[in-house]
């Protein structure tokens, strides 16, 4: 759990640095799919925290309100978690579907929230214009970024089966 | 999530926790920046290889805009030759102007805010390099925005195309067509001149600056005077709006921002 935690810590770190110097754009959310292949893999509780944490990296990195996009993406981590481990346990779409429904999640939770804070929140725009492209674009970056996450999260029967083999002779 | 809504109230609420976040943010900047630098090249590319698609009519047209702006320029020193001498006799009494009257401190862009309810970025200078909130923020291009929240070595600025960015215009031609500079609809780059009387003439190709504080009222804008802003790429009225209807592409390009100028007032240096 440990060394998943810092693994899921460091890849985070990683796509929030990326996320705001590197690609500049808004339609795509690398930290969020990258959390949601994290919590896919190794449940809500990882999930969670991980979802806070990158949220706090995200607040920090871009001076925003402290706590906006961690709050968000705790419940978004949370849920992607408990998706992979009811429902969406070994079924081929499951990445896929959990990133377009957690786009389209966090997009009307961070719209609410701007609201509730008196801040600006232009619903057509957000949710008409650019959602659509968002989730279309998050969608298409799932099969690298999850692909990545398997890599470093191996699923624990494999690693259970690997540990099995023993050496005769 | 408690601990996140606990966040959120202490942020929203008060500024206890801006030195944390500013410790933190400082302590982010060094990734930020390599990134950012191992970035750029294929930005760079990207932005290079688009331009050159249009790079052949737009050639053109600079050509001829350059034989006209020559033209121009001979005019327009005479008159500022003119209204140089008028001022010392008059004596006349101004508001500070662009950019002589500013200080001009120079400062990377370190991220940018990934969310699409606010267009807004971070550079790399703040409070302990002379910056406060509501400096106004540019290029060489032209007006950027302000700034909306200073650190003591980060400060988050608002762009021309965030929703809460108003900026007092006026048509360089026409000094009657004062209005209000605000982001345009649909996400796009593209800015809209409103609140401009339907009695005042603006044509397609005109440029805008900041109109700074015409009126000298009790709330001067936060734009010194004569800052581009961009030029009017359509006009339109009808008889159901009280304004005209005019959108104007602005000078920067706002998603490929490197570095900019934050202006200080010099008086506030003194």
């Amino acid at each position: 759990m440990t060394a998943d935690a810092a693994k899921a810590a460091g890849l985070l770190f990683v796509a929030v640095v990326l996320q705001v110097s590197a690609l500049w754009t808004s339609l795509v959310d690398l930290p969020l799919v990258t959390l949601a292949s994290i919590a896919l893999l190794r449940g809500s509780m990882l999930g969670a925290f991980a979802g806070f944490w990158a949220g706090l990296l995200l607040d920090t990195a871009t001076l925003g309100t402290l706590g906006f996009s961690s709050l968000l993406l705790t419940l978004a981590g949370f849920w992607t978690g408990r998706y992979g481990e009811t429902t969406g346990r070994d079924r081929g779409h499951a990445p896929f579907t959990s990133v377009a429904v957690i786009t389209a999640l966090t997009t009307v939770g961070a719209l609410v929230l701007h609201y509730l804070l008196g801040e600006a929140a232009p619903a057509r725009l957000v949710l008409v214009d650019t959602l659509p492209k968002e989730v279309v674009l998050n969608v298409a970056l799932t099969l690298p970024v999850y692909g990545l996450c398997r890599r470093l999260f191996p699923s624990r029967e494999a690693a259970g089966r690997i540990g099995e083999v023993r050496l005769l002779g | 999530m408690l601990v996140s809504l606990a966040l959120i109230t202490a942020s929203f609420r008060s500024d206890a926790l801006d030195p944390a976040q500013s410790a933190a943010a400082s302590a982010l900047r060094p990734f930020e920046i390599a990134a950012e630098r191992v970035s750029r090249p294929f930005r760079d590319a990207w932005g290079w290889s688009s331009d050159l698609v249009h790079a052949r009519s737009e050639n053109e047209r600079l050509r001829k805009q350059i034989d006209q702006l020559q033209s121009q320029a001979v005019t327009d020193q005479t008159s500022i030759q003119d209204l140089e001498r008028l001022k010392r006799l008059l004596a006349y009494r101004d508001s500070p102007r662009f950019p002589q009257d500013f200080d001009a401190i120079a400062t990377r862009v370190i991220a940018q805010a990934p969310s699409r309810f606010e267009q807004q970025i971070v550079v790399a200078a703040g409070t302990a390099d002379g910056l406060h909130e509501d400096d106004p923020v540019v290029t060489q291009a032209g007006l950027v925005g302000q700034v909306t929240r200073a650190f003591a070595h980060e400060s988050r600025v608002a762009l021309l195309t965030d929703d809460q960015t108003n900026v007092a215009a006026v048509d360089l031609k026409d000094a009657s067509a004062i209005g209000i500079v605000r982001h345009g609809e649909g996400g796009s780059e593209a800015l809209v001149f409103d609140r401009v009387a339907k009695t005042v003439e603006v044509l397609k190709g005109e440029v805008v600056v900041t109109a700074g504080s015409p009126g000298n009222g009790r709330l001067p804008s936060l734009y010194p005077r004569g800052i581009k802003i961009g030029v009017v790429t359509s006009v339109g009225q009808n008889d159901l709006d009280i304004f005209k209807q005019i959108q104007v592409q602005p000078f920067v390009s706002f998603s490929s921002l490197h570095s900019v100028l934050v202006l200080v007032p010099k008086s506030r240096v003194r």
